[in-house]
């Protein structure tokens, strides 16, 4: 039979790490890396799904962590802004291109959206040709999901033609 | 905003499913959560428990054959819109899902759990009307097919029993000489539709109109299909006045008022996206007779 | 000087932290706090009769709960009115948990502390509370007719009336050539930061002492609310805000009664406690602002020149008033925008009703002002068939009037004496940016390809930067690293870039070594809050002036080490020179490490510092009478009035005549905030306040039903937009400084906001040809003004299709 629970422990990769955690079955996603793991980069903006502020990849799909139970990626690998940086071979750490764009083309201010941004861009940005050119069609779609209250958008949309071009030049 | 305590469940199979749902008072089933989710973060809805068929095999697949397309219920919106073969013959699928919030949402939600969350401002409902569709309902007693008219008793209504799981959405081919179209009128892109359209235009082979019918979204109460040939039935598909499919749509539907359209603002809507997907569809169903 | 930074778009400080996840704002503060929730009035006005907290006792993990029964002492009494007036002569604030009445929906009734929030939900939900409902007042017109009362004993509802006249308005009415009233309302919206609310409190037994983080924007004024209130000496409470992801206004109202019940659970309980608002209470129990009915009867000659200008205006402040009448203050006073007007009437009834308070949002006020005095404006233009920025330029402050006195008190109670400007400057450049010329051929463009196309502008005045004062206190370490603090706070305004680029340019050292600090007690105690476009203006050149004291302390003491004249010396890149010789040079650490006596040698620098070191005269103690130790400096900027900032906006729209959806398909900015600290900066908050302007215009309204209760509570109904409905925004700037400030700037915070609805109701207008007279607008009320008998059509579209009205 089915076993039907109140907690359940949980192993699953976190910005590569793995990581296990016990938790209450209605924990959400957004809380449990919040204040589970210590991963408070991921930010709570609505809790209904339509601020975005809350996407994560997980398995590098981006998804909203507020309207996915924690329990519900047991075994799956998610990656958060935290696990946006590379390292740089040389025992440090680089920005992925999009934060560089982020910070080049002024796309924050309060800071609080960005993470989810970050990491909907990031994944956008790797799951497409680098060697295209982003079309702005392409640049609607990948910043359209989010809300930011304080830019206006516009450097959001310049930030992911920035970034669209460094990995273009990078190949 | 945060739910409420319940008690969770990932079977390993649809039988385990049903066991758990008739085990289990209060039990719901959750596939993408994605409307789910805000319900019970909001205690909206305080299910005492959830039974996730994420981890069930065998739910994912998209089966695409002449006779049209059979989505899985894990399958998920994203994955819908990007099925190629399932787009060629059923172009309704692809036109829809790319109408269904953002891409975040269409990542996690799925086809089947928007259908079997009978929101009259839904996409995939509307879609499942308008093909003709039905639903493949596994319960204690057995699967069977649930079309769509039987299926929708009311918004966020359906005859189901507790005690059964919509594992797959069946949604015939598009026929021979037809073209179709979906249009929104949204207030934010993404958002759900203040007014939707898909319709499809089916014509003879001498290029006349043989049969137009439409589907709404936000429009009534359940997903209705309205049968428009009358206003252009025969006409050269050229010259057939669209703008009379707009107003009879118009007098056939009964749209409510809320916060963001008036009733009488969404039965404009309606008679301008009919005339306008008619339109598009027409055009399609044309150049496929042209290319017969 | 190569360290010259101000005026450059310097990259932001701030950011490294906060593309990384690293920013830590209120709910990353306090792992293993209790978790507050509030039980909250379902209704919009209602007596309680009863709590009954029992079913809650038995959740496990409940700690504590909280009625108005347990607050005691200053706590009991009602919250404060923040800024008093004498005109508001029947303030209201209700109490930090409901004291036997509520007034709006979601006003906080009860507290409960549990072992984590959904806990604390789950006691919340189990305890009931009676009510006795009364009759709910909603909506300003509903006020104004008084039908029933929000607060028995102000049975007309009215809080304040307030009343400014520059002359005798209604003979000055009855002498003009021409007149024209009307009645024109502006709706609710909200500042909506993305994260909401939150205070994390912890208290030390052992140290007496209380650390209180909030996401606020008023962090040394909360300090001292909350050592009234909760009977605290004021040394034992620190108050900080950490990172505050958007504020927009709503976080400069304090104490929220959230702000003094967890520091006095934490107290109590001997645990850190915290409360992280969610959206939901977010909506239903912060603030909201807008919504205005307002009369206006105006005269004008045969050119358009107003010569009297009589408004009435009745402003909704909700359930009550902690921020006093400054929202409708700032209507009443920056309604007359860059135009002369001779004669000016205003009188603002502030009305309660049982909704959430209305406190300032962005613009504070303005918008409706603008709303007001631009509309005016097109009206004329209609009337007398001319060109609408023919009307407007003819009206306009010329270049030479400046200092212009328009004889109004302001909120800050100082008068409105407009510093400097050019609005005949801004309206050209604005005619230029958005083709105002041409428009006649992209509407036959449009209408060829079944759109009706329409143009609207906008101008404003934006008084900013208000006293009284803010600090800054700057000091250069022996490491060379430069410590800048100021009081006021910070929420995505990019401070520590901005304030780090005034004090390298004036202290001449590399911006990397200045670290700025904003908005902690512990840091700088004097502030008054980031509000009003101020930041900039009052921590900008309060920093400035600390970074000059501390220039003059360096040089004094270089100049003593190097035996130069101070006059004779430069700092650049850190490094005290003599201006011309090389090699008489002195690192700005060592002058730090020098300006600070030394007995013991901690550390290789110290050791430069310490009595056998140095050589020093015997005359003289080691510390100058009147000197102090340390390379630091403190100091204040109070201004003797606002300064005035100014802009202008114009709008194309188009507007598909079937379904009447609504596209900006241009909208111009010319902005004029006097000198810019860092231009990148600056045009982001342009495009920040251009799409809230967008959003209040278009999109945003909070949808009360009569009986109170938020309709759209929720991001999926109250639409803020998404990038796809910003449109695309030109901008073209104009630099008149400021001559009351020694850095010349003036504010940029709130300007892009503030002529967003006029704007857009002009075009909308100019498109369809009928009168816009509510704001915001949407595409289902556009088709209902469009078809409805009663709409007004406008002069300029009948002689358009040469119909007359």
């Amino acid at each position: 039979m089915t076993s039907v629970d109140t907690e359940r422990a949980l192993r699953l990769t976190v910005n590569g790490v793995p990581r296990e955690a016990t938790v209450p079955v209605r924990r959400l996603l957004s809380d449990a890396l919040r204040h589970d793991l210590g991963l408070t980069g991921t930010h709570v903006g609505c809790e209904h799904g339509v601020c975005g502020a809350c996407t994560v990849l997980v398995d590098g799909e981006p998804v909203r962590s507020c309207l996915v139970l924690a329990v519900q990626v047991d075994g799956a690998a998610v990656t958060t802004v935290e696990g946006l940086v590379r390292d740089d071979g040389r025992g440090g750490q680089v920005l992925h291109p999009v934060q560089e764009a982020f910070r080049e083309c002024h796309a924050l201010q309060c800071g609080f959206c960005t993470p989810g941004f970050l990491v909907t861009i990031a994944a956008g940005l790797e799951g497409r040709d680098a060697a295209e050119e982003i079309t702005e069609e392409e640049v609607d779609d990948l910043v359209g999901g989010n809300l930011c209250r304080c830019t206006g958008y516009a450097n959001i949309k310049k930030a992911v033609r920035h970034a669209a071009a460094t990995m273009r030049d990078a190949r | 905003m945060k739910p409420a305590p319940f008690r969770y469940a990932d079977p390993r199979s649809v039988g385990e499913v049903l066991e758990v749902l008739a085990a289990e008072e209060g039990a719901k089933v959750l596939a993408g959560g994605q409307s789910l989710l805000p319900l019970l973060s909001m205690r909206l809805a305080a299910p005492a428990v959830l039974v996730d068929l994420n981890r069930v095999p065998g739910l994912d697949a998209v089966e695409v054959d002449g006779e049209g397309v059979r989505v899985g219920a894990l399958v998920r919106h994203a994955g819908l819109l990007g099925d190629h073969d399932a787009a060629r013959v059923q172009p309704l699928l692809a036109r829809a899902t790319a109408n269904v919030a953002h891409p975040a949402i269409r990542n996690r939600g799925t086809t089947v759990g928007s259908i079997a969350h009978a929101d009259p401002a839904g996409e995939m409902t509307s879609v499942l009307a308008l093909t003709g569709g039905s639903v493949t309902v596994a319960s204690p007693s057995g699967e069977r097919a649930v079309g769509w008219r039987d299926l929708f008793v009311g918004p966020l209504e359906t005859s189901l029993p507790g005690a059964a799981v919509v594992t797959s959405a069946f949604f015939p081919a598009l026929p021979p000489r037809s073209g179709t179209a979906f249009a929104e009128v949204a207030r934010r892109k993404g958002d759900y539709a203040v007014c939707g359209a898909g319709v499809v235009v089916t014509l003879d082979e001498d290029r006349r109109v043989a049969a137009v019918r439409a589907s709404y979204m936000s429009v009534g109460l359940v997903p209705e299909v309205h049968d428009l040939t009358e206003s252009v039935a025969g006409s050269p598909v050229e010259k057939a006045d669209w703008a009379a499919a707009g107003a009879l749509a118009r007098t056939l539907v009964e749209p409510d008022g809320d916060l963001h359209a008036s009733a009488d603002y969404r039965r404009l809507l309606v008679g301008v996206l009919t005339e306008r997907t008619l339109a598009d569809a027409a055009a399609e169903a044309a150049a496929k007779v042209t290319g017969e | 000087m190569t360290t010259k930074l101000f005026g450059e778009p310097v990259r932001r400080r701030e950011d490294a932290r906060l593309i990384t996840g690293r920013g830590r704002y209120l709910d990353d503060i306090g792992t293993g706090a209790l978790a507050a929730a509030f039980v909250r009035s379902p209704h919009a006005h209602a007596r309680i009769t009863d709590i009954d907290v029992d079913a809650a006792l038995d959740v496990e993990g409940l700690v504590a709960v909280y009625t108005y029964e347990d607050l005691t002492g200053p706590l009991a009494e009602p919250l404060p009115v923040l800024i008093p007036h004498p005109q508001l002569h029947a303030p209201r604030t209700g109490y930090p948990l409901a004291n036997g009445e509520v007034n709006h929906v979601g006003e906080p009734v009860v507290m409960v502390v549990a072992t984590d929030r959904y806990v604390a939900e789950d006691a919340a939900e189990r305890i009931v509370v009676s009510y006795e409902e009364l009759p709910a007042v909603v909506g300003v017109d509903a006020a104004r007719a008084a039908g029933s009362c929000v607060h028995e004993e102000i049975p007309d509802n009215v809080a304040a009336r307030h009343h400014q006249e520059t002359g005798d308005v209604e003979p000055a009415l009855a002498a003009a050539p021409h007149r024209l009233s009307f009645t024109q309302y502006v709706e609710r919206s909200a500042c909506m930061p993305l994260e909401g609310k939150g205070v994390h409190a912890r208290w030390d037994a052992d140290d007496h002492s209380l650390r209180v983080h909030t996401s606020t924007q008023a962090s040394t004024s909360v300090r001292a609310a909350i050592a009234a209130k909760l009977q605290l000496s004021l040394d034992e409470v620190e108050v900080i805000a950490p990172d505050v992801g958007g504020g927009f206004g709503v976080k400069i109202v304090h104490p929220w009664p959230e702000e003094l019940l967890v520091p006095m659970a934490a107290i109590a309980l001997g645990r850190e406690v915290k409360w992280t608002e969610d959206r939901r209470e977010h909506f239903i129990s912060s603030a909201h602002e807008r919504q205005q009915r307002q009369e206006i009867g105006v005269g004008f000659d045969d050119d358009g020149r107003i010569t009297a200008l009589d408004v009435h205006i009745w402003h909704d402040n909700g359930a009550y008033t902690p921020y006093g009448i400054i929202v409708p203050i700032v209507t009443a006073t920056q309604l007359v925008g860059p135009y002369v007007i001779p004669v000016y009437r205003v009188v603002v009834e502030s009305v309660y009703t049982n909704t959430v308070i209305v406190t300032p949002y962005r613009g504070a006020g303005r918008p409706q002002g603008c709303f007001a005095m631009e509309r005016t404006m097109d009206r004329i233009a209609d009337v007398l068939g001319l060109d609408r920025a023919v009307v407007r330029e003819r009206n306009l402050i010329q270049p030479a009037q400046f200092p212009y006195d328009h004889h109004l008190t302001f909120q800050d109670g100082r008068p409105v004496i407009y510093d400097s400007g050019d609005y005949p400057g801004l309206l050209a450049k604005l005619k230029a940016l958005v083709g105002w010329d041409g428009v006649d051929a992209l509407r036959d463009d449009a209408e060829a390809r079944g759109k009706l196309l329409g143009v609207g502008m906008a101008m404003y005045v934006e008084g900013t930067g208000p006293g009284p004062y803010e600090g800054g206190h700057v000091q250069v370490l022996g490491s060379g690293k430069v410590l800048v603090a100021t009081g006021l706070t910070t929420q995505g305004q990019g401070h520590e870039t901005s304030f780090a680029q005034i004090v390298a340019s004036e202290l001449g050292v590399p911006i990397e070594d200045v670290e700025v600090t904003t908005g902690d007690t512990r840091r700088f105690p004097y502030a008054v809050g980031t509000f009003a476009s101020r930041a900039a203006v009052m921590s900008g050149n309060a920093i400035a002036l600390a970074a000059r004291g501390v220039r003059e302390k360096a040089l004094r003491i270089a100049a003593d080490v190097l035996e130069a004249d101070p006059g004779d010396l430069e700092i650049d890149h850190g490094v005290v020179q003599v201006r011309g010789t090389p090699g008489a040079s002195i690192p700005l650490r060592t002058v730090a490490v020098l300006s600070n006596p030394l007995r013991y040698a901690f550390d290789e620098a110290a050791k430069q510092a310490t009595q056998f070191a140095v050589q020093a005269s015997n005359d003289k103690p080691p510390v100058t009478p009147g000197d102090a130790p340390g390379l630091e400096h403190r100091d204040y900027y109070s201004p003797i009035r606002s300064t005035f900032a100014s802009g202008a906006h114009a709008a194309i729209v188009e507007i598909d005549p079937a379904t009447w959806e609504i596209d900006v398909v241009n909208y111009a900015v010319v902005h004029d905030c006097g000198n810019v600290v860092n231009p990148m900066i600056v045009e982001g908050q342009v495009h920040g306040g251009v799409a809230q302007g967008v959003g209040g215009a278009l999109y945003e309204r909070m949808a009360y039903d009569a009986d109170g209760q938020l309709q759209n509570a929720s991001f999926m109904d109250f639409l803020m937009p998404y990038a796809s409905e910003v449109p695309d925004i030109v901008i073209d700037h104009q630099q008149t400084p400021s001559p009351l400030n020694p850095l010349g700037i003036k504010g940029a915070g709130e300007a892009g906001v503030i002529p967003g609805s006029a704007a857009l109701a002009s075009a909308i207008e100019d498109a369809v040809g009928r009168r816009i007279t509510s704001m915001p607008i949407s595409p289902t009320e556009l088709y209902d003004l469009v078809r409805s008998p009663d709409a007004e059509r406008t002069a300029a579209s009948a002689r358009r299709t040469g119909v007359r009205a």
